[in-house]
């Protein structure tokens, strides 16, 4: 097993300071779930997928403003997440292929994409479940004596089952640094937000648990990133929790297998128009950071890249057989070694 | 030798877990001021700190799942789930997303936490809070599980299980809380997880149980025509094959004893394995012991008829070694 332990998940997420490489990695993240459809026809993925384009702007926006050492948890719509945070395409992609590569070794598959060295503990399948082990997190970095917060990234359909109110009530009761991130995108699973939740906004639920509530233009990098600065901010001083709502959209259905014919005729066509890449794009031209027409060709080059990267992936091998009972227990080998979440 | 009771035990190994260990912290309802419903935590909170012995709302999936965080990220946390029922609402935490945490990160992710909880039936708490449950998280790849029989495993398990690198469940039977018994500490003692042990040398029968029922069992052994050796396996998964086929080859019949009803019980798998792997030893059917597939009933009198007694494990595994065919359960007798 030859996991990835390089240095690059850390170097790219450090690069994100660069405003040209937060709109190159929104482009990265739209290519790379692009090319998992493409993947999929072609017979190298299996199971589902989960994809996020149209979300770009939370990703990059969520990761440019933390550190590589806070702790990230985040569902199985998390591909986008993973490549803000510095997973490298190539791990991405290999993971979902269940190649050896990839950052699981392809034991784990597109809902498990994990990297301890910035800071994502393994994306998990069930809802709800990543925002109390983001409580515990939170929790071991003040036994630390530590100013790390940790960040739960979860739907709008994680907002009607009991981990999200016991989170946020067990994290405003303890002033625990947690950021509790929600991406509403309109519909959990194949069923519209109006159908299963009474409001209209999340973010009106933090009133129950006395913490802030924000709602943020979620296609927007820039006002996703300021919202997380100042909830990480008061998070880092000690001053307890936020709950973020950033509103969004998927273009795609919720899995390999929806087509999303319950979405109204328009819809998706109107929030094209606010395409969170084209914004960024648009500022930045008007910033003198791109040039007119500078994005075409930002998007020729990442989209060469992920192909690299896709080549790569199709050329390392599937995992040993051996891997099948390593990891299970520390009984069971594998060469385990442990991430030291403090070692720095 | 001192006598204490056996709740001391859970008391007296946490503590010392915590005192040798400052990544050991317990989060629970009840347990901090109130020093639990149970006493088993009382005064935990003035030795060790609010910040280590931690209050929480009735939130088990928060709490479950924040020891799940707190373990990926270097701390060691005992969860107490009051009643053992209590862990349903939150049991994903712990047999979905602890038990994969190692699996899913090759390794470089670990989630070393205890869920310690009192379990079983015996004192009318009624049909919602006298399960055993062991079968919840039993044959979870990635989780371990031992059952406490004493005071001397309730210490020996319970620091063994906090030092363990990998998720433990820790079930206390609430029955044993209020026993008393002669045992001197000593904060060196561990058993192994995974061990059994034989506590009464036998050549007729071997009697495999675990918990509140080894009593019963040494109890039935004394009473019983057939000389009955008897196993307390310790540690239900992984449990211990060696020891259990070693002990059915010497006595050529094998007799569980489970506080479960037959469909969920451990025994289903001790007897699978032995069936399959020391068929030959055999000289009778292997039979079991178990509760009858019904939730645990209030009444006083009828809990009591419930759980096994020493009088019908000792009818029972006499009828065994006598006739060498595997005998009725009372309530088909009944019927």
């Amino acid at each position: 097993m030859t996991i990835s332990n390089s240095n690059a998940p850390v170097a790219r997420r450090e690069a994100l300071k660069d405003r040209l490489e937060q709109l190159t990695r929104m482009i990265e993240i739209r290519s790379v779930e692009e090319r998992i459809q493409k993947l999929f026809a072609e017979g190298h993925v299996r199971g589902s997928t989960h994809l996020a384009n149209g979300q770009e702007a939370v990703s990059v926006g969520i990761a440019r403003s933390i550190d590589p050492d806070d702790i990230v948890t985040c569902t199985y719509r998390g591909h986008g997440h993973a490549l803000a945070l510095g997973v490298t395409p190539a791990a991405v992609l290999g993971e979902i292929c269940g190649r050896v590569i990839g950052c699981a070794g392809g034991l784990g598959g597109s809902m498990h994409l994990v990297e301890p060295s910035v800071g994502l503990l393994p994306t998990a399948a069930i809802i709800g479940a990543g925002l109390p082990i983001a409580c515990g997190a939170a929790m071991a970095a003040r036994a630390r004596g530590n100013d790390r917060v940790a960040v739960a990234i979860f739907g709008d359909g994680s907002a009607n089952i009991g981990a999200f109110h016991e989170s946020l009530n067990f994290a405003a009761i303890r002033k625990l640094p947690v950021v509790f991130v929600c991406e509403n995108n309109l519909y959990g699973e194949y069923t519209r937000i109006q159908l299963s939740t009474p409001v209209e906004d999340i973010a009106v639920r933090a009133a129950s648990y006395n913490m802030p509530g924000v709602i943020v233009d979620g296609q927007d990098a820039d006002k996703v990133a300021e919202a997380m600065a100042e909830a990480v901010a008061r998070a880092r001083r000690g001053d307890g929790p936020s709950l973020v709502e950033m509103k969004t959209y998927r273009y795609s259905g919720h899995s390999r297998s929806d087509p999303a014919t319950y979405r109204p005729a328009g819809e998706l066509d109107a929030w094209l128009k606010r395409d969170p890449i084209d914004i960024f794009a648009n500022r930045m031209v008007e910033e003198n950071i791109l040039a007119a027409g500078g994005l075409d060709k930002l998007k020729a080059e990442v989209r060469e890249a992920v192909e690299l990267a896709t080549a790569e992936v199709l050329q390392s091998p599937g995992p040993e057989l051996g891997e099948i009972m390593a990891h299970v227990g520390a009984y069971s080998g594998g060469g385990d070694q442990r991430w030291n979440f403090w070692s720095k | 030798m001192a006598k204490i009771w056996i709740r001391q035990a859970v008391l007296r190994a946490l503590d010392d877990a915590m005192t040798d260990d400052p990544t050991v912290i317990m989060m629970g309802e009840d347990i901090a001021a109130a020093g639990g419903p149970f006493k088993v935590t009382e005064g935990l909170l003035a030795a060790h700190g609010p910040d280590r012995v931690i209050d929480t709302p009735i939130s088990e999936m928060a709490f479950m799942g924040a020891a799940v965080g707190a373990a990926v990220c270097g701390m060691k946390p005992v969860v107490e789930m009051m009643f053992i029922e209590f862990i349903g609402v939150a049991l994903d935490q712990l047999t979905t997303q602890a038990a994969t945490m190692r699996y899913l990160s090759r390794g470089r992710l670990t989630a070393p936490l205890v869920v310690r909880a009192s379990a079983g039936a015996g004192q009318g708490f009624g049909c919602q809070h006298s399960q055993m449950l062991d079968h919840w998280f039993r044959g979870t790849p990635g989780l371990k599980v031992v059952v406490t029989s004493n005071a001397r495993t309730t210490y020996g398990l319970l620091r063994s299980a906090i030092e363990d690198p990998d998720p433990v469940v820790v079930l206390e039977p609430r029955v044993l809380y209020a026993e008393r018994e002669e045992y001197e500490f000593d904060r060196n003692y561990r058993i192994p997880l995974g061990q059994a042990e034989i506590v009464r040398k036998g050549t007729d029968a071997t009697l495999v149980t675990c918990g509140s029922m080894v009593r019963v069992a040494l109890a039935a052994a004394e009473s019983s025509k057939a000389n009955i050796e008897v196993i307390d396996l310790l540690t239900l998964w992984p449990w211990d094959r060696k020891t259990v086929a070693d002990s059915v080859a010497r006595t050529g019949r094998l007799v569980t004893l489970e506080e479960a009803p037959e469909g969920s019980g451990w025994g289903g798998d001790v007897v699978s394995h032995i069936a399959i792997q020391a068929f030959g030893s055999l000289k009778a059917p292997p039979h079991r012991i178990t509760l009858p597939e019904a939730p645990v009933p209030y009444s006083g009198p009828l809990e009591a008829r419930f759980l096994p007694s020493p009088a019908y494990v000792a009818e029972q595994v006499d009828a065994l070694v006598s006739t060498n065919k595997s005998p009725a359960p009372w309530w088909r007798n009944a019927a």
